[in-house]
């Protein structure tokens, strides 16, 4: 035995279950539940499956703006169905994030009281009918392009919830583009307002796939735990490099003047991203992140009661069930 | 007051004639309610055509940590797979 194995058995013993732990990831193993794993393992699984559950739930409410006024029933009836698929993909992530041992309560608790973060683009305000547009084109764009290699990721539930969460994701896409699709075909007025949403979500769209790897702090450890699989930088240029035809094709333009196809890259350039407007919206400085929190918050409060008599029923209901066995 | 809606274990049948399958978990007040939520979360394209809910407290897991005592007898019974028998060529199909 070395000298250190004598003075500190137990560390000697983690550190060769944490190799063996890294063994297993790197054979493409699964991490279920109830296997060992490093406290970092569940800590850092728990920040981001948490924030993407949030982030999911929060989603909800600038969409969730324009159901009432939806301009036909076939567009209320999808925009509802994706609403709802929104709701159903934060409760996947979030129980997927309690078999690691957290409640659902401390998560609520981390996201109201603003110690958990949820996607930043979240608290830009959606103020017409195209946003519905832009959000599904751009937003659940960048959103399947942060996801797909997710479903591949080292920890068994967090790959299970996501495989669901990306067969239903596209259909999302593809209601957003048919929506600016139509108005860019419309009514100049109508075609004004679709490239004005795509304006104002452009910038935001791109910054939602994270900061710059040189600011990227998490990088290295995740692409290990294939909680990443290519890094933010790449990953917009993806995310650009796909839209940019879309955008094209009906006809609307991308606002970023230093936009120019790099013959010898294959690939986009685009210009500078204003990272200190991100910064604010993450710090909280965004124009709805003070509105988004009081509506979950409310919605939440205001729903005790009801959550309490729920409650109430079901054990009054046990009981008496109870008593007729006796 | 405030109690929490305890956790249940969702299993899925997708069709006739598959078994039922783990699909996730929920938090519901009572079975029924875990039922019609299990619907709406679980099954919003046709995933089903049978739902059980269980409350997850009652489900009893082995231990991983156990797995050697649990599952390494199965490993030494060769003889239990039909390739462990010698057959003349002849024998085509047994």
């Amino acid at each position: 035995m070395s000298e250190e194995q004598i003075k500190n058995p137990g560390t000697e013993r983690s550190r060769s279950l944490e190799k063996q732990f890294e063994a297993r990831i790197a054979r493409d193993e699964k991490i279920e539940p109830k296997d060992w794993m490093p406290e970092k393992y569940r800590k850092t699984h728990i920040r981001q499956m948490s924030q993407h559950a949030h982030s999911e739930i929060v989603g909800m409410l600038p969409e969730g703006n324009w159901i009432t006024r939806a301009p036909s029933l076939r567009r209320k009836v999808a925009l509802l169905a994706k609403v709802q698929d929104e709701a159903g993909h934060g409760l996947y992530l979030y129980s997927a994030t309690e078999t690691l041992g957290i409640s659902r309560d401390e998560m609520y608790e981390q996201l109201h009281t603003g110690k958990a973060k949820y996607s930043s683009i979240f608290n830009y305000p959606t103020v017409t009918w195209a946003d519905m547009g832009a959000i599904g084109w751009l937003v659940d764009g960048a959103a399947i392009i942060n996801q797909v290699p997710l479903c591949n990721t080292s920890y068994g539930p967090y790959a299970r919830a996501m495989i669901r969460v990306c067969k239903e994701e596209s259909f999302h896409q593809r209601q957003g583009y048919e929506i600016m699709m139509k108005l860019a075909n419309g009514t100049p007025e109508q075609k004004e307002m679709a490239q004005d949403a795509l304006n104002r979500w452009w910038w935001p769209s791109l910054m939602m796939l994270g900061p710059t790897d040189a600011e990227s702090i998490h990088t290295e450890q995740s692409m290990k735990w294939k909680l990443k699989r290519k890094s933010n930088d790449d990953l917009r240029q993806q995310f650009i490099d796909q839209t940019v035809p879309q955008a094209d094709l009906i006809g609307l333009t991308i606002p970023d003047p230093d936009l120019k196809w790099n013959e010898e890259r294959q690939s986009y350039d685009f210009g500078d991203i204003d990272w200190d407007e991100f910064w604010q919206v993450v710090k909280g400085h965004g124009p709805m992140n003070k509105e988004r929190m009081k509506a979950r918050v409310g919605a939440w409060e205001e729903g005790e009661w009801v959550r309490d008599a729920a409650m109430a029923y079901a054990d009054k209901k046990q009981e008496r069930k109870e008593k007729q066995v006796v | 007051m405030s109690k929490n809606w305890p956790l249940w274990e969702i299993f899925v049948r997708s069709k006739n004639g598959l078994e039922h399958r783990h699909f996730g978990s929920l938090h519901a007040a009572d079975a029924e309610m875990a039922l019609v939520n299990a619907r709406d979360v679980y099954t919003r394209r046709n995933e089903g055509v049978s739902i059980w809910v269980v409350e997850s407290k009652n489900i009893i897991a082995s231990n991983p940590e156990h797995n050697g005592e649990m599952f390494e007898p199965a490993q030494d019974k060769v003889y239990r797979h039909p390739t462990f028998y010698d057959l003349p060529d002849e024998v085509k199909h047994m």
